[in-house]
C-alpha cells in the first residue's frame, strides 16, 4: 500500500497553494497515508494550514533554525531521513520543488520523475516532455521510493476542510553549512494576484515594446483583477520581471482566462498555457501561431485595442454586471 | 586570481529549439529523422559563463563533456569552437536517465579534479531539470540552480537565482554545482577561424565502464502520445465583439 510524504512549500507564514495540488495528485491513487512535512524555523502557522488540507492524514513539523529559508542542500538530507516508511516523496513542480526533489532522490539513490500530470496508479504516471509536444507514460519500480514533482497546473487544490493531526520531529542528520541564504529580491506583483494561482492572467510580449508600455498590460490586468505574465522575450528585454515568465522554462499555469497581448505563440510559450480555460490572443499579425490555439482571437494593434478593452471591462466592473 | 583550475561544462545534444517535434504516428517515439540538432540552449549559456570566468582569469581551463553517441562530437566540436580548451566524450548508445548522467559526471569530476561544474538547468528534450541537483547531492556539495548572475570572491560563489517569487541570492562554498537560467548571459557567436582551430583541440573518448558507471534503467516507458489538441477558436473583429465573446464564455 502506498504511503506518500509531501514536502510543503511555504514562505514561513503561508502555505503555498502548490502543496494542496500535490495532495490532490497523491489522493488520486488513494494511498493509505498522505503526510505533509513542514520544514521551518517555526512551522506552527504553516503546519496548521497544511493540517486543514482535505486528504492529509498527518502533518510533521520539523522546526530548526537552519530551516528559516528553504535551501535544497539543507532540506534534502532531512527529507531523506524522514522518508523512511514512505513509498512516495512528492514536491511541487515549482522552482522550490525542482531545486529540491532531484537532490532528495539522488540522496536516496533513486531517479526522479518530473512534472506528473496524471497518476494512472501509484506506480504509473504521465508527464509531458519536448515542451509539451509529447506525453510520456512511465512505470516506476515498486521496490524503491518514487520521488517526483507534481505539475501544479494539472491538479485542483485540495479543499481546506480537513483536520489532520500535527506532530513534531527532530532530525538527527548533520546539516551542511556550505550553502547560505542571502536575500530575496522581489519587486513585481504590485498587489496583484499570484501568477501561478490566479484565475485570470494577462500577459504581454515583445510586441508591447517597452517597460513603460507594459503599463497597458497592467491596466488591463487591474480591470480584470488578473495577474500579469510575460513571454520570455518581454522578460529578456526587461519589460517584466523573471518571475512573470510563462512557458516551458518559466511558469506553467492554468487560469480560467488567459489573455496574450503582442505574443507570437512560440511552442515554448504555448506549453505554459495549454491548460488554460479560455485563451484570448490580441496580435496585429493574423498569422501569429497563437491564433491556432486561441479560443478567441482579435487581430488588432494592441495600443488601440488593449486600452479600449480595459475601459470596457472596467466599465462593466463599475456597473456591477 | 584563479578560483578553480578546471570548470566542467556538460553539453547535451538536443533537437534544435526552433524545430517543432512531433510524436511518430505509431507512437514508438519522436519523429527525429533529419531534424536539426544543437547544443542544449541552457548548456550554451553554461559554456559562455565558463568562458567569461576564464577570461577574467578565474579558471585555468574549461572542459566540455558529453555522454552520448559518437555523433555528439559535433556538439563537442561546436563547444571547442566557442572557446572550450578540450573535450571528453563518454561514449554510449543508451538513453540515460538523469541519475546515470549525474553519476557519470561525478566520475569525471574526480578524474579531472574539477571544483566547478556549470550545467544547463534543463535539457529541452526531456525537460527533466534534475542532473545538476543530482550531481550536487552525490558530490555532497552546494548547488546554485537557475542562476542568472554569478560572481566569485575567494572560495565563495554568490549566485542570483531565478525563483518563482523573484530573484534569490545565495552564497555557496566551492567546490559547487551551478545550473544556468536564460538571463545569465548571451552566448557568443562562433567565428569561422575558431571552427578550424577547434579541429586541433584535444577530444578524448571514454566509456561508462572505464568510469565504473552502471547505466541502470529505473523507469519503464510504456507509451508516448501527442498532447490533446485544443479545439479551434473564433476570430472577432473588434473590441466590442471580444467583450461579447468573453461574456458568452462566462469568463468576465
Ligand atoms: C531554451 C528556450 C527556452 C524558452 N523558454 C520560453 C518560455 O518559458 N516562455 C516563453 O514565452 N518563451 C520561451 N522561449 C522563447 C520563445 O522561443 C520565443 O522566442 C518567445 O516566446 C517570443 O516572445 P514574444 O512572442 O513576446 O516575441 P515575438 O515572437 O517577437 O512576438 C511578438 C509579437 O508581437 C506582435 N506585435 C508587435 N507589435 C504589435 C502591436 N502593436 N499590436 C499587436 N501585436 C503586435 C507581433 O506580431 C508578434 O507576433 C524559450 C526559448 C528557448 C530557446
Ligand atoms: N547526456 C548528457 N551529456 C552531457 N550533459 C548532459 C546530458 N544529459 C544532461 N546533461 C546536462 O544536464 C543538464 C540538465 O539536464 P536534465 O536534468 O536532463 O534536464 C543539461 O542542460 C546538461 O547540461
Amino acid at each position: 500500500m502506498a504511503r506518500v510524504l509531501i514536502v510543503a512549500e511555504h514562505d514561513g507564514r503561508a502555505l503555498n497553494a502548490s502543496t494542496a495540488k500535490c495532495v490532490s495528485c497523491a489522493a488520486s491513487f488513494a494511498p493509505s497515508a498522505i503526510d505533509i512535512a513542514v520544514f521551518a524555523s517555526d512551522g506552527g502557522a504553516v503546519a496548521a494550514q497544511a493540517a486543514a488540507l482535505e486528504g492529509a492524514t498527518g502533518v510533521i513539523r520539523v522546526d530548526h533554525p537552519a530551516n528559516e529559508n528553504a535551501l535544497a542542500a539543507v532540506a534534502a538530507p532531512q527529507i531523506a531521513e524522514l522518508s523512511a516508511g514512505y513509498t512516495h516523496v512528492f514536491g511541487p513542480s515549482t522552482t522550490f520543488g525542482k531545486d529540491l526533489m532531484p537532490r532528495v532522490a539522488a540522496l536516496l539513490g533513486v531517479g526522479q520523475l518530473s512534472d506528473i500530470m496524471n497518476a494512472e496508479s501509484a506506480w504509473r504516471f504521465k508527464r509531458p516532455f519536448y515542451a509539451g509536444n509529447a506525453i510520456l507514460t512511465v512505470e516506476a519500480p515498486e521496490d524503491r521510493p518514487v520521488v517526483a514533482t507534481v505539475r501544479t497546473a494539472s491538479y485542483q487544490a485540495a479543499e481546506d476542510s480537513g483536520n489532520a493531526p500535527i506532530s513534531q520531529r527532530t532530525i538527527e542528520t548533520e546539516l551542511p553549512t556550505h550553502t547560505r541564504y542571502v536575500e530575496l529580491r522581489s519587486d513585481s506583483g504590485g498587489g496583484r494576484p499570484d501568477l501561478q494561482t490566479a484565475s485570470r492572467v494577462v500577459s504581454g510580449g515583445r510586441g508591447v515594446g517597452s517597460s513603460e508600455n507594459f503599463q497597458i498590460i497592467e491596466r488591463l490586468a487591474d480591470a480584470l483583477g488578473a495577474a500579469v505574465g510575460a513571454s520570455r522575450a518581454a522578460v529578456d528585454a526587461g519589460y517584466a520581471g523573471n518571475d512573470l515568465q510563462v512557458g516551458q522554462t518559466g511558469k506553467i499555469i492554468a487560469p480560467d482566462l488567459y489573455i496574450a497581448v503582442g505574443i507570437s505563440g512560440a511552442i515554448q510559450h504555448l506549453t505554459g498555457i495549454k491548460d488554460a480555460g479560455v485563451i484570448v490572443a490580441i496580435n496585429k499579425d493574423s498569422e501569429a501561431p497563437l491564433f491556432e490555439v486561441a479560443d478567441i482571437g482579435l487581430v488588432a494593434d494592441l495600443f488601440a485595442a488593449v486600452p479600449e478593452l480595459a475601459e470596457a471591462l472596467g466599465e462593466q466592473a463599475r456597473s456591477g454586471s | 586570481m584563479t578560483v578553480v583550475d578546471t570548470i566542467l561544462v556538460p553539453l547535451k545534444r538536443v533537437v534544435d529549439a526552433n524545430v517543432r517535434v512531433r510524436v511518430k504516428p505509431d507512437g514508438s517515439g519522436m519523429a527525429l529523422d533529419g531534424v536539426k540538432m544543437s547544443i542544449n540552449p541552457f548548456d550554451e549559456i553554461a559554456l559562455e559563463e565558463a568562458l567569461r570566468i576564464r577570461e577574467r582569469g578565474e579558471t585555468g581551463e574549461v572542459v566540455v563533456v558529453s555522454i552520448g553517441t559518437q555523433v555528439w562530437t559535433q556538439q563537442l566540436r561546436a563547444g571547442l569552437a566557442m572557446g572550450a580548451d578540450r573535450a571528453i566524450l563518454v561514449e554510449t548508445d543508451q538513453e540515460l536517465e538523469p541519475l546515470t548522467v549525474a553519476r557519470t559526471l561525478m566520475a569525471l569530476v574526480e578524474r579531472e579534479h574539477s571544483e566547478l561544474v556549470i550545467l544547463g538547468k534543463q535539457a529541452i528534450d526531456g525537460d527533466n531539470n534534475q542532473t545538476g541537483q543530482m550531481l550536487a547531492a552525490i558530490w555532497g556539495r552546494p548547488q546554485a540552480c537557475f542562476t542568472s548572475h554569478l560572481r566569485f570572491s575567494d572560495r565563495v560563489a554568490t549566485a542570483m537565482r531565478e525563483v518563482d517569487a523573484g530573484l534569490e541570492v545565495i552564497e555557496v562554498d566551492l567546490p559547487a554545482v551551478v545550473t544556468t537560467d536564460l538571463r545569465l548571459n548571451e552566448p557568443r557567436y562562433t567565428k569561422l577561424p575558431d571552427i578550424l582551430k577547434a579541429k586541433k583541440k584535444p577530444l578524448q573518448t571514454l566509456s561508462l565502464a572505464e568510469l565504473n558507471v552502471d547505466p541502470e534503467v529505473q523507469f519503464r516507458v510504456l507509451g508516448i502520445e501527442p498532447p490533446p489538441q485544443r479545439p479551434s477558436g473564433v476570430k472577432v473583429s473588434d473590441v466590442a465583439e471580444l467583450v461579447q465573446a468573453l461574456r458568452q464564455k462566462g469568463v468576465v
